[in-house]
């Protein structure tokens, strides 16, 4: 296994708390929760409001349109990221109001390239038997 | 309960080399930073009631020295660990769960000798929320703030990489730093990028170390005292907000620091403006201006400047991390215990770039990426009222 570290990139391992939102990303969708007691949306999937505490919460599908909130350029690879380096690891700010990280892709990795608030939009890309959301410039607006 | 001032740290050390140590455990590093404290407070192994350590389990360190503690605290939560352990020992001190708490700090960061295994879970949330984005290590994750905090407050990459600058300044007269050569904002500038915006410059070292504590009563610190000055206990605060750094609430703010930083000037009753000395956990350049505008010490969006005029350098109105910090010291992974190391040191009148007449200094620990903070107010018996 640790020679596969090299060649892989790492896989998000499902929790049952998880299921629903990778079952989503496998199928072209991002799914995030909200809060039917106090109305706000939020991420990282959990069974509870980190807002309100309440439990009374349900799935929905995003829109997947986004803006770039933050980001650094990694110039040393993690595995599976060799032949990417330096490649962008960033935070998206979803038009629901949530924030998740994610990778920039279809646009060059530079600085003069990722502007911050630039407006994105979801793809998804294969990690492993996975599927995880990453963002891609979003052209009308 | 009154906490201020009823502990005092009276035993203080670090491991004899600090550094590149290829030749000595995680473990011995506890070990022999735990009995050069004890020695240092005056005191034997068996006065010590009480065994706090991060890293490793407090249950072997203690029995690798040789002691069955009734106290113990494995409090783990990233490089501020050992400053949450001076504060639950001086609650503890103080509700008379123990009487003498020893605190031990030894890493083989760089060495990596005795290290427990990385372990990477991908069914945590950063395995299945950040790592599929290739992160690796401090570098992509900590810094991610930075950008945001550069369009909001208009910091630039001089200003930022003026805190190393400032803090090789320190280190300069501080033999024992890992680094002491001069450093220009160009040389910062010129170094290879790590993680945009960060450079090599602007990253702590990576090294090999240890450090302890022994912390007592206030009352036993006078009834009993020890070669050396005690230093009090005045004020604490810990807090937690996150374990990742996506979901920071405000990538341009440690909400950590705020509240950590709040209750410890709560519990002291002194504020930013009676603090002589500063230290600021930096892992990375950016972390010593979130904590001086967290702190309070500046308002927001000030410290990048505040930093590059040189009010934290020496001969500065504010003395910031003058043992040359994370980024000229040393850097073991938990490096909070340097910081109150050089606390006590400025506290006891016995740093190598002294600073005259600290009465009252501060420790700011940060734990993880922004995870976790800690805060000390420790000072002299002078600043105590005893």
């Amino acid at each position: 296994m640790p020679n596969d570290d090299h060649q892989h990139k790492p896989a998000p391992k499902p929790t049952p708390e998880t299921e629903h939102y990778w079952e989503g990303t496998k199928l072209g969708e991002l799914r995030i929760q909200r809060c039917r007691a106090c109305g706000q949306a939020y991420f990282y999937p959990r069974p509870s409001c980190p807002h309100c505490f309440s439990t009374d919460v349900s799935w929905e599908r995003a829109s997947g349109r986004a803006q770039l909130h933050t980001y650094l350029i990694s110039h040393r690879p993690a595995p599976g990221f060799a032949d990417e380096v330096p490649y962008a690891i960033a935070v998206v700010e979803l038009e629901e109001g949530p924030r998740m990280m994610t990778n920039i892709v279809g646009v060059e990795q530079t600085p003069e390239s990722l502007v911050l608030d630039m407006a994105l939009e979801v793809a998804f890309e294969p990690r492993g038997d996975q599927s995880v959301p990453v963002f891609r410039p979003r052209n009308e607006s | 309960m009154n906490v201020r001032a009823g502990s005092a740290i009276v035993g203080a050390a670090e491991t004899t080399r600090i550094g590149v140590v290829p030749d000595v455990s995680a473990l011995e590093m506890h070990a022999e930073s735990a009995r050069l404290a004890v020695a240092d407070a005056g005191m034997k192994m068996t006065d010590i009631d009480g065994v706090a350590a991060a890293g490793l389990s407090p249950i072997a360190v203690a029995h690798y020295l040789g002691i069955a503690p009734t106290y113990v605290d494995a409090t783990t939560v990233g490089g501020c660990s050992f400053l949450l352990h001076v504060r639950h020992a001086a609650a503890a001190i103080t509700a008379g769960l123990c009487e003498v708490v020893l605190i031990t700090h030894g890493e083989s960061g760089r060495s990596r000798l005795g290290m427990p295994p990385r372990v990477a879970d991908p069914t945590s949330p950063q395995g299945q929320f950040e790592a599929p984005y290739g992160t690796l290590g401090p570098p992509t994750m900590f810094p991610m703030g930075v950008l945001r905090y550069m369009k909001e407050f208009g910091l630039t990459h001089e200003q930022l990489a003026s805190v190393p600058v400032a803090q090789r300044k320190w280190a300069a007269n501080v033999p024992r730093a890992m680094f002491r050569e001069p450093l220009s904002i160009e040389d910062v500038l010129a170094s290879r990028l790590i993680a945009y915006p960060m450079h090599l410059l602007e990253c702590c070292l990576v090294t090999d170390g240890g450090g302890a504590l022994v912390v007592t009563s206030a009352q036993r610190a006078r009834s009993m005292p020890g070669p050396k000055p005690p230093v009090y206990v005045l004020g604490t605060g810990e807090a937690a907000e996150t374990p990742l750094v996506s979901m920071m609430e405000d990538f341009t703010t440690s909400k950590a620091f705020r509240l950590s930083s709040a209750s410890a000037f709560a519990e002291a009753g002194v504020g930013p403006q009676d603090v002589d000395h500063l230290m600021v956990y930096d892992a990375f350049a950016h972390l010593p201006i979130y904590g001086l505008e967290d702190l309070g010490f500046v308002g927001r969006g000030e410290a990048g400047a505040f930093i590059a005029e040189g009010h934290t350098s020496p001969g500065g109105s504010l003395p910031m991390n003058t043992n040359g910090g994370g980024l000229s010291y040393t850097h073991t992974g938990m490096y909070g215990m340097f910081l109150v190391q050089e606390s006590v040191r400025q506290l006891r009148r016995e740093a190598s770039a002294q600073v005259p007449n600290v009465e009252i200094s501060l420790a700011q620990g940060v734990g993880g990426m922004f995870m976790a903070a800690g805060t000390l107010i420790l000072g002299t018996a002078a600043a105590a009222g005893v």
